[in-house]
Parts: structure tokens; C-alpha cells; sequence
């Protein structure tokens, strides 16, 4: 190109950026020169000017702490978007910052709604409560001090502050609540993550605000034993128990704040991994959320793409045909595709007394499979067999479990008769396309496994793949027959969390014809 | 573009009030949360991803910034199979194969003289990639909104409908508006356009194309802001009238429907009733213009039951506003 571009006005593209997003809970920064230095002068000419001060820019690094915390995803280029951002339009006005941050940090709906709350819970509690003039004045002066010794000095260490006696004593709330601030700051609250850690958190601010020189004082005042020292003693342990109520008070709120998004994530990861046998009913809600959440997530990857471009084998007859306009001068060429058809899928799910409590989750996401695959069909089996899919079709998920269930779960299993059920009444629609799965421990009782109909199923079928909830050591104890139908199975797994059975049907999904 | 232009100068808007101002002017009602978009996104130099139910006002609000800030609008449409050679730019082939016909002769003298191959190749050589040249460059949507010397306003409309390998493909022009053709180079933009892309979210769109992007969600209207948009598109509507029907809609859209009713089509419905000469709503008269608002049998079929009561309760509601 010979034109010469002119660089891009950007507005602050010079100066220098903290990045909020770059610096991690452990370095809790108790630094004066975090400077947002980053300043738009056209934007400023045309408003009253709006300082940032240094502890502009640490309301906005701890409130994306907390977004994290929450369960926002928010990568340090958006960090660094949403300085750049409140730069601009400044604190001044809650409700443009609140759309401002919204547009820079939430990407998706959900995620509007848990940065609306998020907002709401921070920035009430913090920056806007009403005593704005007192923090102003305290917190950047206490933040100057870094690396301070750990005890409760740090009161007095403070020049011009006063100690924490003097303000119990006048019953200052608002430079209280300041200091409550500060030393809740400096014992790191955003990292309080368990409830169990509120009275070590409550303990430790308190002695970061010196609690310890007026228990001290308390004791001497009370060992006086004077009258007018008792009273004295009497108010001041009186102030004391309201400020340990505030303080447990802000620490709730804390772990309120931090803890949410992050026991909820935890949980969700330790669910996905728990044996499905060993969840408990309490977690029953959150499971469901949880399955059609994965349910949801397979069918917005494999609803749409169906097709896979095949680069390296030219399509002769397309690239020709192309190109006549030029005389067959092959400009643009055409590749051979390959296409992936939605798998054709039937499902064998055993709702018998032993698996019942996996096959629940089974079905659930069978359930979600029939929002995803077009081509499937369901069965449900444990003396016999009968076909589910339209119960599952049409049916709330919850109606349609309490239907199967009653209909053939919690029976005795019995796979060599199921399995006849299936010969039966649908071998015929078994084609070269269907995959079979067949979901059960292979447990029958005793009686005969008929893996003589696996293997007919598996002649016919594209493959068969079966699930196992038993772990593999317990393959082929006692009536277990899984190892007489493994030998005819395409794909044998164990598969007995959430996370397995994403795991495989991913791979179903991805395999082409 | 020549060298003789004037350093290229993108539009300054200098507060949010501005954009208020001016999208009006535009014929845009913006709330406030769209002013602050814009806003944003022109000082941060970053892309807009516009989301929301279809008939909200997410492709106007692109033509709407650039009709206000008399920025050429170059919109592109997405759908599934769209690629680089139809939204970035394409080659000229009939021209390249003419012009090498053209030149075999001149070619020939050219290298006539040359004793053996290598000088040959030499000579060819000293000439450059004269077939890959600019000249020969066909540029599409996304190259022409770089090339615009005062910026553009890039429409990219529903992105949703693309692959994924064009969302990936969209990030170098996103995040620094400027894209690589191998045979040329990377073309930089001479003043960064604004970008808006537009989603009905059927699919989820990736992080790396969100984290780009400022995320606005334009949902519908909220009474007043309705009624503004309507007095704006629909000038000749009586205020009575105009205040019953946006009750009416922001009733509708409280039903359980397949597809609400949007701002586009409480426009259409405001053109009718303005059409036909109405003062105030009537019950018959909904009924029966019930599907210009809804667009689905069932939809109508549900409505329907409804009419009678939310007819009295949007002219109710019209009459303790006023």
C-alpha cells in the first residue's frame, strides 16, 4: 500500500494503564501509586472537569474482583476496557456507570442479570453509602502506609487519625464505618470464600482496628474498681459489643459478596465429577439445572454445523464449473466436503431396582438428547422392554420420569428378555446408520444375557456402544454379564458422571458417517 | 484514495446528550443506555454487539449513526457459507485473464531480448506482482468500510447466522480494524469505522468475538420511551390514540406468546390506525388489524380471548396518564 495510513486518534493511547484485571487477589495492593492516569481531554471540555484520584481506580479493580468472584467472566483486556470506560464518564453518576460497566463487562443475558445483582450488592454497600466525605478523607492516607507490621498499631501509628478509643468514645460512626473499611481492606476480606471463616475474619479486622488496646484499657479501667470507672467501663464495653456486631455484620455481607459465584461454580464442578448413585435428593434441582445446561450447550454446537470443509481434495466437476466464465482457468477452486449427518440414535436405558437412582439422571438426559438429535429413540427396559420416545417427546421431564418409572422401573432386570423385546418389536428399524446405546450395569439376575441379540444388533447397526455405571472392577463379579456382551460392543466405558457422559456424546457427535 | 486528502478527521461527539441530540435528529429515539453505547464505543474505539428480539431497532440504530454523523453505511449481511472472498474482497479474475491477454505480446518484447530463462525471469521479476496489485482488488463490504477516508459505519448484521470460522475470521478487523491480504498486506483502517454488529442470539457467539466487543441489549421499550418512538416514526398520530395503543402493546407483550409484538410492529400498527382514520381504539377495529401486531396463527388465536379486556385496560390506563 503506498498510502501512508495516519495513526488513529486514541484517546489516552499514551498514557500509562493500570491494569485492574492483571493483578490477582494475593498482591491486595495497599499502594499509593495506582494512578488511572488515562484522561480524554475532549471528552473532559465539554463536562466540568473530573478529577480521578488514585482511589478511583480501587473501587473499580475490587469491583471486578468481586464480578469474578460472582461468576462473571471478565478477561484483563475487559479490565482494562472498563477503566478506559469509567474514565470517561466518571463515578459521578451511578446510573451511566452502571450502564457503562454493564456494556464493557456482561456479554450475555445471564450474565446482565448476575452483574446487575453484583452491582447492586457492591456498589450500596461500598462506594455510594453515605458516608462518602469520612472515606474520602481516611482511605487513601491509610492506604499510603504500606507493609505494615500485622497487630493492632496501626491505630496509633496514624498521626493525624485518631485512635480507635477516641472514635468508640465519641461514637464517630461515620469515621468508624471508615476504619472498618480500611482494616477490612487490609486483612484481605475479598478472599473469605467459607462460612466458617466469618469469626476469623470478624477477629481479625477488629485487631487490625486495635481492639486489643481497649480490651487492655477495658481490664484497667475495671480493675480500678472506682465508681466512676465502672461507668466508664460500662459504656465502653457496651460500644464495644455494637462494633463487633458491625463487623461480624460487614463480614456476612463480605462473604455474601466474595463467596457467591465461587461455592456455586464449585459446586457445579463437583457435581459434574460425583457418581451419579451417590447424589443425594437435595442436589436433585441443581442437577437438572445442570443437565440441560450440557444438553443446551451440545445443541447450540452441533445443531448448526453439519458440514466440514475437507481441504486437500479438489472437487473437479465443482471447481470446473466455477470457472467456465474464464475458460475453465481454475481461479477458484472447489474442495470436497465432507458432511457429518446427525446421528441416528437409539437408546437402551435400564430403569430396573439397581440403577435406579442413575437411570433417573439417565433419562434426564435423554431427555435433553431429543432437543438435540432429531433422529432418536428412546427405550426403556427392565424386566421388558417398552419404546419411550414419545413420552419423553411430549411429556414435561419431570411428568415423563414419573411415567416411565411407574411403568417398567424399579423391576427386577432381566436383559436377556429386554433384549428379545428389542429383536422383537424394532430390529427391523436398526439400519446401517443407527447407533445403538445401550445404558445398564448388565446385571441380570442369573438369568440368560442373550448376547447372541447384541451381536445381531451389532451386525446390523453402525455400532453399538454400551454404558456402564459400575466402575470396571466390578465388571463381570458376581451376576454381571458385561464382559459376554463386550466382545460384540463397538465402545464399551464406564460412565457414571455427568462429565462422562458429556465426554461421550461429544464423541458420538463428532464422528462422521 | 489519494495522497492529496486532508489527514483524515473522524467525527467528534463530545457527550452522551449529544448522541441523545443527534440520533433524534436521525429519527432514533435512543434510551439511555443505547446513547451510552455509542458514546463508549466512540471513545474506546470498540465494536458494538447489538442484541435483542427482532424489530427492536438494532439495525436502525446502525443507519441512524450514520445518517447523524453523515458517515457512509456499509452493511453486510450474514448468513451461513459467507466467507473472506465475499465479505473482505475478491480478485478480479476476468479482468487479470484479459489483461494478461492483452499483454502476452507486450510481454513477449519485453523479454525477447533476454539470452536464456534466468535473465527472463529476471526481467518479469523487476516488474512486481502487476497482477496482484490493488487495481485488481475487488473490495467487499468489510474492505471498503476500512478504506472510507472520513470512517465508516460498519453494519454486521446478524451475526449469529454466520459460521464460526467467519467469527474468528472477523477478530483481526474487530480488535484492530485492519485485515491481512496475503498477497498485499494488512490493510490498516484510515480512520477506524464504527462497528456495529447485530445478534437474534440463535446461536451463542464466541468469547473471543464478545470480549472484543461492548454488549448492549436493546429490549423492548418501556411506555414513555415507546410512545416517543412512535410520535417520531408516525407524525400525524393523535395523542389520545398514540397512549391507548402503546398501552395496548405493552399489555400484549406481557401474554404468553411465540413472538411478541415489537417496536417495528407497533410502528405498522400506529401506520394503520392512522391509515384508517381512527380517534381512539376500538375493540372490532384491534380484532381485526390483530395481525399486523402478531405474526403467528396461534399467536392471534391467543390474542384474541384477550382483546376485550386489554382494550379497557389500555384505554383506562391511556386516560389516568393523561
Amino acid at each position: 500500500m503506498s498510502t501512508p495510513f495516519p495513526e488513529p486518534p486514541r484517546p489516552g493511547g499514551d498514557s500509562t494503564l493500570p491494569s485492574p484485571a492483571g493483578r490477582r487477589v494475593g498482591d491486595e495492593g495497599i499502594n499509593a501509586t495506582v494512578t488511572v492516569s488515562i484522561r480524554d481531554t475532549r471528552a473532559v471540555a465539554s463536562r466540568p472537569p473530573m478529577p480521578i484520584r488514585a482511589s478511583a481506580s480501587e473501587p473499580l479493580r475490587r469491583f471486578l474482583q468481586v464480578a469474578r468472584g460472582a461468576g462473571l467472566r471478565i478477561s484483563a483486556a475487559e479490565g482494562i476496557d472498563a477503566a478506559r470506560a469509567v474514565d470517561l464518564i466518571g463515578f459521578a453518576d451511578r446510573t451511566m456507570l452502571k450502564d457503562t460497566l454493564g456494556l464493557v463487562l456482561a456479554k450475555t443475558a445471564d450474565e446482565k442479570v448476575l452483574y446487575d445483582e453484583t452491582f447492586e450488592l457492591y456498589f450500596r454497600r461500598d462506594e455510594f453509602a453515605g458516608g462518602q466525605s469520612a472515606k474520602t478523607e481516611s482511605v487513601p492516607e491509610a492506604r499510603g502506609v504500606p507493609g505494615r507490621t500485622p497487630g493492632g498499631r496501626d491505630a496509633a501509628e496514624h498521626a493525624g487519625e485518631p485512635s480507635l478509643s477516641e472514635l468508640l468514645e465519641r461514637d464517630d460512626r461515620a469515621a468508624l464505618a471508615a476504619a472498618l473499611e480500611v482494616a477490612a481492606r487490609e486483612v484481605g476480606i475479598e478472599k473469605i470464600r467459607l462460612l466458617t471463616q466469618k469469626n476469623l475474619y470478624t477477629r481479625r479486622i477488629l485487631d487490625r482496628m486495635g481492639l486489643r488496646e481497649i480490651e487492655e484499657a477495658l481490664e484497667a479501667l475495671r480493675s480500678r474498681g472506682t465508681p466512676d470507672d465502672d461507668a466508664r467501663a460500662q459504656a465502653l464495653a457496651e460500644r464495644i459489643e455494637r462494633l463487633w456486631d458491625s463487623v461480624r455484620d460487614f463480614v456476612e455481607r463480605g462473604l455474601m459478596l466474595y463467596a457467591r459465584g465461587e461455592t456455586e461454580q464449585f459446586r457445579e464442578r463437583l457435581l459434574k465429577s460425583t457418581r451419579l448413585a451417590n447424589i443425594d435428593r437435595s442436589q436433585h434441582e441443581r442437577m437438572r439445572v445442570l443437565v440441560r445446561k450440557m444438553a443446551k450447550r451440545l445443541a447450540t454446537r452441533y445443531a448448526v454445523k453439519r458440514r466440514r470443509r475437507q481441504r486437500g481434495q479438489l472437487d473437479i466437476r465443482r471447481t470446473l464449473r466455477r470457472n467456465m466464465g474464464w475458460g475453465g482457468v481454475p481461479f477458484i477452486t472447489a474442495w470436497k466436503q465432507k458432511r457429518i449427518d446427525k446421528p441416528r440414535v437409539m437408546v437402551l436405558c435400564d430403569v430396573s431396582g439397581s440403577v435406579a437412582w442413575v437411570a433417573q439422571f439417565l433419562l434426564m438426559f435423554i431427555y435433553a438428547l431429543t432437543e438435540v438429535l432429531a433422529d432418536i429413540r428412546s427405550f426403556a427396559y427392565s424386566g421388558s422392554l417398552i419404546e419411550v420416545s414419545d413420552a419423553l417427546e411430549k411429556q414435561t421431564i419431570d411428568q415423563a420420569i414419573a411415567h416411565i418409572m411407574t411403568t417398567v422401573g424399579f423391576g427386577s432386570s432381566n436383559y436377556g428378555a429386554a433384549l428379545a423385546d428389542f429383536e422383537d418389536g424394532w430390529m427391523e428399524h436398526v439400519t446401517n446408520k443407527t447407533t445403538v446405546i445401550i445404558l445398564g450395569d448388565a446385571r441380570g439376575n442369573g438369568t440368560d444375557p442373550r448376547a447372541d441379540i447384541v451381536d445381531r444388533v451389532a451386525q446390523r447397526a453402525k455400532r453399538i456402544v454400551w454404558l456402564n455405571p459400575e466402575p470396571r472392577s466390578a465388571w463381570g463379579t458376581g451376576d454381571s454379564d458385561m464382559y459376554r456382551y463386550a466382545p460384540y460392543c463397538n465402545l464399551v466405558r464406564v460412565c457414571n458422571t455427568l462429565d462422562d457422559l458429556e465426554r461421550v456424546i461429544t464423541g458420538l457427535l463428532e464422528t462422521p458417517n | 484514495m489519494t495522497n492529496s486528502e486532508q489527514p483524515a478527521q473522524r467525527p467528534m461527539i463530545r457527550s452522551i446528550e449529544e448522541v441523545d441530540a443527534g440520533l433524534g435528529a436521525a429519527g432514533y429515539i435512543a434510551s439511555r443506555q443505547i446513547s451510552t453505547a455509542i458514546y463508549i464505543a466512540h471513545h474506546l474505539q470498540k465494536p458494538i454487539l447489538v442484541e435483542g428480539p427482532a424489530g427492536v431497532g438494532k439495525t436502525e440504530l446502525a443507519k441512524s449513526v450514520a445518517s447523524w454523523l453523515t458517515l457512509p453505511l456499509i452493511r453486510m449481511q450474514c448468513y451461513e457459507g459467507l466467507d473472506e472472498s465475499k465479505a473482505l474482497y475478491e480478485w478480479k479474475y476476468g479482468k487479470q485473464l484479459l489483461y494478461t491477454q492483452i499483454l502476452r505480446d507486450k510481454v513477449g518484447t519485453l523479454i525477447g531480448d533476454a539470452d536464456d530463462l534466468g535473465t527472463a525471469l529476471a526481467k518479469l521479476h523487476a516488474f512486481g506482482d502487476v497482477f496482484f496489485s490493488k487495481n485488481f482488488l475487488e473490495p467487499r463490504p468489510l474492505l471498503r468500510a476500512l478504506e472510507q477516508p472520513r470512517g465508516a459505519v460498519l453494519l454486521i448484521d446478524e451475526i449469529d447466522k454466520s459460521d464460526q470460522e467467519f467469527e474468528a475470521f472477523l477478530l483481526e478487523l474487530l480488535s484492530d480494524y485492519q485485515v491481512t491480504i496475503p498477497e498485499i498486506g494488512t490493510v490498516t483502517a484510515a480512520v477506524p469505522p464504527i462497528v456495529v454488529l447485530t445478534s437474534n442470539s440463535t446461536r451463542d457467539l464466541g468469547d473471543a468475538l464478545k470480549r472484543r466487543c461492548l454488549h448492549l441489549h436493546i429490549g423492548f421499550p418501556d411506555e414513555k420511551l415507546e410512545a416517543r418512538i412512535i410520535a417520531s416514526r408516525v407524525p400525524g398520530i393523535d395523542a389520545r390514540l398514540l397512549a391507548q395503543l402503546v398501552a395496548f402493546v405493552q399489555q400484549l407483550r406481557t401474554l404468553d406468546l411465540k413472538k411478541p409484538p415489537s417496536v417495528s410492529e407497533s410502528i405498522d400498527w400506529a401506520r394503520v390506525m392512522v391509515l384508517m382514520h381512527m380517534a381512539v381504539l376500538a375493540e372490532d377495529m384491534v380484532r381485526d388489524t390483530l395481525n399486523v401486531l402478531l405474526k403467528f396463527e396461534s399467536d392471534i388465536e391467543a390474542a384474541r380471548k384477550h382483546v376485550a379486556s386489554l382494550t379497557h385496560k389500555a384505554l383506562q390506563a391511556a386516560v389516568s396518564d393523561s
